[in-house]
Formats: C-alpha cells, sequence, structure tokens
C-alpha cells in the first residue's frame, strides 16, 4: 500500500506542476473514464513537430491526477512521433508502482487522451487499443 | 429500539466467506452488500446438491430428473412469492435481475399501452437502470418523463408528487430504497396517490426487498423488481412481481421456446402466465437457489433484519459524523437504510476505497450507477459502505479506523 501511494503520487496529486490548460494550442483532446467519472483534458503546443509546451485539467483520483502530471512533463522537447508511440510501459514506469486492472485504466487515462489528440481522433475513434 | 433479536455469531457462521484472509493477511470486512450480498450455505448447497442429484431441464421431460428440477423450480417460486406475500406464486416471473424486470414492464406493459405524449414520474434518486428503460422508450415514443425531486433533507419530495399528479400519468416507477442515500421512499402512500390519480405503479425493489419486511398485497403495489444476489442469493436470477390481471392483459416479452402454449409456422399461441415471460431454458440452478435465499431470510425474519440494520445505520452515522472532513449523504438513520456515501475531504473515492482495501474493508467507489443523483449533491462519485445482516459494529469500528489511515496517507 505505501508503495502505491509513494511519496511523488501524493505530491504531484495535491500540487501538480504542469495542471492548466494552453491557449492558443495545436492539439486539444478530453475525455472520461466511465466506471468512475475522471476526466482528464490535455492541451499541446507543437513546432517544428516537437512539444514545445502541455497542459492537463480535469479532476479523479490521485493515480490519474498524478500520472496526467508526470506524463504531460515527460513530452515537454519530445518529437510527437515519439509521443504518438509512448505504451502503457511508460506511464507503469513514470509512476513507479505495480497496478491491478482497475486502477491501471485511471493510470493510462492521460496517455489515452494524450495519443488521441496526438493522432486527431474523433471522440469516437477512441479505444482501450491505444494503450496496450 | 430494543436489543437485536439477532445472533449475528450464529448468522456470521451461515456465511463461509466471511472467515476468508486477503492478501495483506487482515480479515475481511464485507461492506458492499448493496453492490452483492454474501451467500449462506443453504443457498450454496441447495445448487450445489441439485447439480449433483437431480440436474434436468424442466416443464418438457417425463423422466424422474424432469420431473424433480421442475417441482424444485416451482417450489422456489411459491418461497420467492410467500416471501412478498403475493397471493399467488404464478404472479412471480423469473428473469435475470432487477434491470431485466423493469426492461420487461417497458418492453410489454409500456409499448402495449403508451402513445406518444403519455407521462411517466420517476424520481430523482433512481439507478440506472430504472432511468435508461424510460429513456429509450421516450426516443421511441414520445412518452414524456417527468421527476420527483429529493429535498433539501434527501427525501421523497410528496408536494412536488402531488403536483406532478394532475398531469395524470400512466405510471409511477420508483425506488424503494436509494442505493446510494439510502432513503426508504414512503411506498404505501405514493402507490396510494398513483391509484387515486389513475396511474399503475411500479416499485423497483432491489434494495427494499432484501433489507425490509415487503407485502405486495398491503403496498398495492402493481409491479415489484428486485433481484436475488442482493438478497443472499445468487447471480443470474431476479423476479418481477406483477398483479395476475396486468400480466395476463401484457404481451409476451421474448419469444421462444416455454413461452408458448402452440406454435405454427407463421403464428404462435401464447402460455399462460408466468411461463409466457419465461422463454428459453431458465437459470434453473439459480431459481433454486433464490427460493433457498427466500426461505433463509424468511426463517430469520425481516423484521430482525430491519431492526439490526436499522442500529447498524445509527451506529455509522454516529461513528462518522466524529470524523472531520466527511460529509455524508442521505437522510437521518429513521428515513434511512443501513447505506453510508460519502466525501472526504481532498481525497478521490477510488483512493479511500484502495487504501481500505489494504485493511480488508470492502467498499465500493464511483456513481454507484446513480449519475443524476450525484450530479444533484454536487460530487462526481462517493465511497459507499452498506451493511447487511451479518455486519456488526466493530466492522464499523474498523471502517472507522481505517479512514483515519487515508487522512494520513494523504494528511
Ligand atoms: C435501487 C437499485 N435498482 C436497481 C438495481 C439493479 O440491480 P441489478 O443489477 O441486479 O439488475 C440496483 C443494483 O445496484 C439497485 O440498487
Amino acid at each position: 500500500m505505501d508503495d502505491l501511494y509513494r511519496q511523488i503520487i501524493i505530491e504531484r496529486y495535491k500540487t501538480p506542476h504542469y495542471r492548466g490548460h494552453l491557449d492558443p494550442h495545436d492539439i486539444f483532446f478530453e475525455d472520461d473514464n466511465p466506471t468512475c467519472g475522471d476526466h482528464i483534458e490535455i492541451t499541446v503546443q507543437v513546432e517544428d513537430g516537437v512539444v514545445k509546451s502541455a497542459a492537463f485539467d480535469g479532476h479523479g483520483c490521485s493515480i490519474s491526477q498524478a500520472a496526467a502530471d508526470l506524463l504531460i512533463e515527460s513530452i515537454h522537447g519530445k518529437p510527437l512521433d515519439e509521443v504518438k508511440a509512448l505504451t502503457k510501459d511508460d506511464v507503469i514506469e513514470l509512476l513507479g508502482i505495480e497496478l491491478g486492472p482497475v486502477r491501471l485504466k485511471c493510470a493510462l487515462l492521460s496517455l489515452k487522451v494524450l495519443k488521441a489528440g496526438a493522432y486527431g481522433l474523433g471522440k469516437e475513434e477512441v479505444s482501450d487499443a491505444l494503450v496496450e | 429500539m430494543p436489543k437485536t433479536p439477532l445472533d449475528i455469531g450464529l448468522i456470521r457462521a451461515d456465511f463461509p466467506i466471511l472467515n476468508r484472509e486477503l492478501a495483506s493477511g487482515k480479515k475481511l470486512v464485507y461492506l458492499d452488500s448493496t453492490a452483492t450480498a454474501q451467500k449462506p450455505i443453504a443457498v450454496i448447497n441447495a445448487m450445489d446438491e441439485f447439480y449433483r442429484l437431480n440436474n434436468a431441464n424442466i416443464h418438457r421431460g417425463i423422466h424422474t430428473l424432469a420431473e424433480e428440477s421442475t417441482a424444485m423450480y416451482e417450489k422456489a417460486r411459491q418461497q420467492i412469492a410467500d416471501f412478498i406475500n403475493a397471493s399467488a406464486a404464478r404472479e412471480v416471473i423469473y428473469t435475470r435481475n432487477t434491470t431485466e424486470s423493469i426492461n420487461l414492464v417497458a418492453y410489454t406493459w409500456a409499448r402495449a399501452n403508451l402513445k406518444a405524449g403519455d407521462v411517466i414520474i420517476l424520481t430523482e434518486m433512481e439507478h440506472h437502470s430504472n432511468l435508461v428503460p424510460w429513456q429509450i422508450l421516450t426516443a421511441e415514443r414520445g412518452v414524456r418523463l417527468e421527476f420527483v425531486p429529493v429535498t433539501d433533507d434527501y427525501l421523497f419530495d410528496m408536494d412536488a408528487y402531488r403536483e406532478l399528479l394532475k398531469l395524470e400519468p400512466k405510471l409511477i416507477s420508483f425506488t424503494h430504497m436509494s442505493n446510494v442515500l439510502g432513503t426508504i421512499n414512503p411506498a404505501k402512500e405514493i402507490i396510494r396517490l398513483a391509484h387515486e390519480a389513475g396511474a399503475l405503479t411500479l416499485v423497483d425493489g432491489a434494495q427494499s426487498v432484501p433489507h425490509l419486511p415487503v407485502d405486495v398485497q398491503d403496498l398495492d403495489a402493481d409491479f415489484m423488481a428486485f433481484s436475488a444476489h442482493k438478497m443472499v442469493g445468487p447471480t443470474g436470477i431476479g423476479a418481477l412481481y406483477g398483479k395476475m390481471d396486468l400480466l395476463q392483459s401484457m404481451p409476451p416479452f421474448l419469444g421462444g421456446g416455454d413461452m408458448i402454449r402452440t406454435v405454427h409456422l407463421r403464428e404462435f399461441v401464447a402460455n399462460e402466465v408466468p411461463y409466457k415471460f419465461e422463454a428459453g431454458t431458465p437459470a434453473i440452478a439459480e431459481a433454486i437457489g433464490f427460493g433457498a435465499a427466500a426461505a433463509y431470510l424468511q426463517n430469520i425474519g425481516m423484521d430482525a433484519v430491519a431492526a439490526h440494520e436499522h442500529e447498524m445505520t445509527e451506529y455509522v452515522l454516529e461513528r462518522l459524523a466524529e470524523i472531520p472532513g466527511i460529509k455524508v449523504f442521505g437522510p437521518e438513520a429513521e428515513h434511512k437504510g443501513a447505506v453510508a456515501s460519502f466525501e472526504m475531504d481532498g481525497v478521490h473515492p477510488h483512493d479511500v476505497a484502495q487504501i481500505l482495501d489494504s485493511e480488508g474493508i470492502a467498499v465500493r467507489a464511483g456513481h454507484h450507477c446513480a449519475q443524476p443523483l450525484h450530479e444533484m449533491c454536487g460530487v462526481q462519485s462517493t465511497t459507499r459502505a452498506s451493511f447487511y445482516l451479518y455486519n456488526t459494529k466493530e466492522e464499523v469500528d474498523a471502517l472507522v479506523e481505517g479512514i483515519y489511515k487515508v487522512k494520513k496517507i494523504f494528511g
């Protein structure tokens, strides 16, 4: 348990570094986790195919919010192609914890939103396949 | 309240799962009976024995096993009818669960009797299963939905209801007990007023039938929907109670075997009630388990169950009130079943539930299939602890200690 609630997760949940909404932005996407109502929106500014700045907003449990904050931090300065290639393992590594199937969905919501935005998908095209 | 007449130690001994230890080495504290109840040995054995000794398909066989299975399946229907005091076993239709029971009424009675503009009254505290079937009907038929609000005290708004009845509704479909607030609605009065206004009533009994003494004749309910799994029975089976004349007047639900009297290539004659509504091979072992569950609860006595749960409700509300930063949604104990849905300052319900789980305490986090109600309460989701006949005050104490651990971690 004390593993699951590592200090960094509690800290990023309470005081996220990248919470906000960028305007103007090149990428915007939002989605919910229907089982718990968690919500994440992501805005990204891209310059020459590289992430110049990014932010997230939304609400949810500590895992979903800390994962979003750490994920956004990790993509600053990254080529968009690398962002598109991110996987579930990248998020698990960022969090540094083992997660059961339910909490994994919380952790991966921000990646799903980010990749859907990066690929320019429509709402109906979003699926868990994006983060497998 | 008189001292509880239940011997909780004896009751707990009937439920093998309550002795289980979890990976954390903690003993299970099961506070999620509103989602599904645990099962006593009597129910587990009834189903196990059926498969070991009697198993055969019902209604169409002459051989011994088929006769035994049919008799057991029908005996269970009688046990369920007795449990809710239906005037005849035939008024109990087997379904998969409460959700299917409500859909049965929406697809048969409502589609045969309602037209565009007809009014159905629901409440703001409904489970999704008593909202979505009517929303589908609205999209298809132009039926109009109206909602009885919830008062500031989390009660059914009787005054608003009386006003809505002036719209000459055709049906009032309402939950007898809210699975989030615990609010126990005054069903008898709601039904009396509905009948005065010329409307029929469908009671969502998913929470009331397991936890309160329910007498469909005394309530004068036209329909009552409930699930076995919430009343110590198996999953996969539920019931719709309906008054005989109504059931007889309704068209069938699903088409297929068992629901017919005769079939020709281009037409069929429907079977009699209740078989008319039971197409295909049903959940036979589950029906038998359902009957055993009803008999188990009836033997203990629902007055005693309700009295024990009332004591639990008072105690959990008192203990949660001691903790700073906790807000419980729902009415005073007097009008409330043993459900405590709460919000905790600065901590998401998922995190609360996860930390409680590490202490062996099973609670539920989410919107509990009542999103509109959560919107009304101004929250996304809540943590819900719910109690049944086998829960103890010590388990409430464990919950409170667990909540203090959450506070420490999120400090
Ligand atoms: C008030 C209420 N109605 C309906 C249901 C749906 O029951 P089931 O899932 O067994 O169909 C529930 C279950 O949570 C409930 O609490």
